[in-house]
């Protein structure tokens, strides 16, 4: 199992390298940049502030409210800026990530907007948008039960490797690619999973097993990040 | 302010039956979880989390600074910077106003400080019954971040009264991050404004009061 070679050398359960910083955009309520390598996101959080127009307020409770974008120039071949049935599809999957762990019950008829952009794509980029989302919604003073990581698991033929790459993603051997992003909280829990392309249940399994391995690893980078914006100065 | 450390949401900030989960922070079995991002602060079994960003959370009792946003048949509507509206009622103003001409007393763009005293599901009701409230017309009005104004205020009001004897202003702090200052020469007031805008930005440091009184006799020669 071990001489399976990934196109860039890493180990099977190997992430690739983790950037994370907190306040990159001074004029929002609170923001974070976060990378896989090459894959970067930025996340500005605004609110909570009075939900307009007035008939999408929800009298009970407060609304979270993501937008995920891609940057024209992130990907070599330019992408037409703008939504997308692919942007709205993750916008709309960031909000059921996220949903779970803030607790904006009391800012009834308000709404939290988390604006995630990635400057840079090399594929898991929902999964940096999200671990920069959650971030930026701490740093933005939201309260929290806590923070979600998430992260990629991918099967190439019948080998399951953690944080894929586009050429892994693109993977034509055997069995085809297989994409699974995976978002959890601290202790566990799923908030968010997809899945692209077969995987047997059992196989599946054991691509949770290595999301959860994974994940101390990505909340360390987060919390990191958090806790060192105070001691700059 | 000794050893004050930074929790994330999530974190277990302490341990033990004994200790009270306060502002900031929830209990989960016999844990004292934080779940907003900032200080931490006990006292007598007490924990609280003291937030570093975010929005003006409005509160009863704080004074703030606001803009007349529209004038109604019975008050005024002012905008303090919050997700709720404000509304300042005829009836809280201690003056004769005459009801057919509100905006003889206040206009929409004026500047008034004011007092929260309700919070209700409608909005934020104000007053203007208190001493040192009321319409602004003359001075700067400068904003820093809401969260840094209990730094600016210092403790007892102690770094706030060394600005205001150092520069000769008089000086209201809103606790939505509204200042005003008004001195006799504009010079006072932007040197003023220079100390306030110093203080937000090094708020993270301790013993800031006293760092201010140097701060003070270094800059005074340049300001004036």
């Amino acid at each position: 199992m071990s001489e399976f070679k990934r196109p860039d050398g890493r180990k099977v359960n190997e992430l690739r390298k983790i950037t994370a910083k907190v306040g990159v955009v001074p004029n929002a309520d609170g923001s974070a940049i976060f990378g896989f390598g090459d894959t970067i996101a930025i996340a500005a959080v605004y609110g909570p502030k009075k939900m307009h127009p007035q008939h999408s307020q929800n009298p009970e409770k407060g609304t979270l409210r993501c937008t995920y974008n891609m940057m024209s120039f992130s990907v070599t071949e330019r992408i037409r800026p703008g939504p997308s049935r692919r942007s709205q599809e993750i916008s709309k999957i960031t909000e059921w990530a996220l949903q779970p762990i803030v607790m904006i019950d009391e800012f009834a008829g308000q709404v939290v907007d988390v604006h995630i952009n990635v400057l840079q794509a090399n594929a898991s980029t929902r999964c940096a948008g999200i671990n920069a989302a959650a971030m930026a919604l701490a740093h933005a003073g939201i309260p929290m039960k806590g923070l979600v990581s998430s992260v990629s698991i991918g099967k190439l033929d019948k080998q399951l490797v953690t944080d894929l790459i586009k050429a892994e993603e693109d993977w034509e051997e055997g069995e085809g690619p297989t994409d699974i992003p995976i978002t959890m909280t601290e202790d566990g829990k799923i908030t968010h999973i997809q899945l692209d392309g077969k995987i047997t249940p059992a196989q599946l399994k054991e691509a949770v097993l290595l999301a959860k391995e994974a994940y101390p690893q990505i909340h360390e980078a987060q919390s990191k990040a958090l806790k060192d914006v105070g001691e700059e100065k | 302010m000794t050893d004050r450390t930074i929790v994330i949401p999530g974190e277990v900030v302490f341990k033990g039956d004994n200790y009270l989960p306060g502002e900031g922070t929830e209990k989960r079995g016999d844990e004292v979880v934080a779940i907003r991002y900032g200080l931490v602060e006990e006292s007598n079994k007490l924990v609280k989390v003291i937030p570093l960003s975010g929005v003006y959370q409005p509160r009863r009792g704080n004074v703030v600074i606001g803009k007349v946003e529209n004038v109604t048949f019975n008050g005024w509507v002012i905008d303090l910077n919050t997700a709720d509206g404000a509304f300042l009622s005829l009836m809280e103003v201690p003056r004769y106003v005459n009801k057919d001409d509100l905006k003889e007393v206040m206009d929409i763009g004026d500047t008034v400080v004011a007092k929260i005293y309700s919070i209700n599901k409608r909005g934020i009701d104000l007053t203007l019954q208190s001493n040192g409230l009321g319409k602004l017309d003359k001075g700067i009005i400068i904003e820093i971040n809401p969260n840094k104004v209990p730094r600016v205020i210092g403790k007892e009001g102690s770094m706030i009264s060394l600005i205001k004897n150092e520069t000769r202003c008089k000086i209201t702090v809103g606790q939505n991050g509204f200042i005003w200052i008004n001195g006799d020469k504009i010079e006072d007031e932007l040197f003023a404004k220079k100390a306030i805008l110093y203080i937000a930005e090094n708020s993270m440091s301790s013993g800031l009061t006293d760092e201010m009184t140097g701060w003070f006799e270094k800059n005074r020669g340049i300001a004036q």
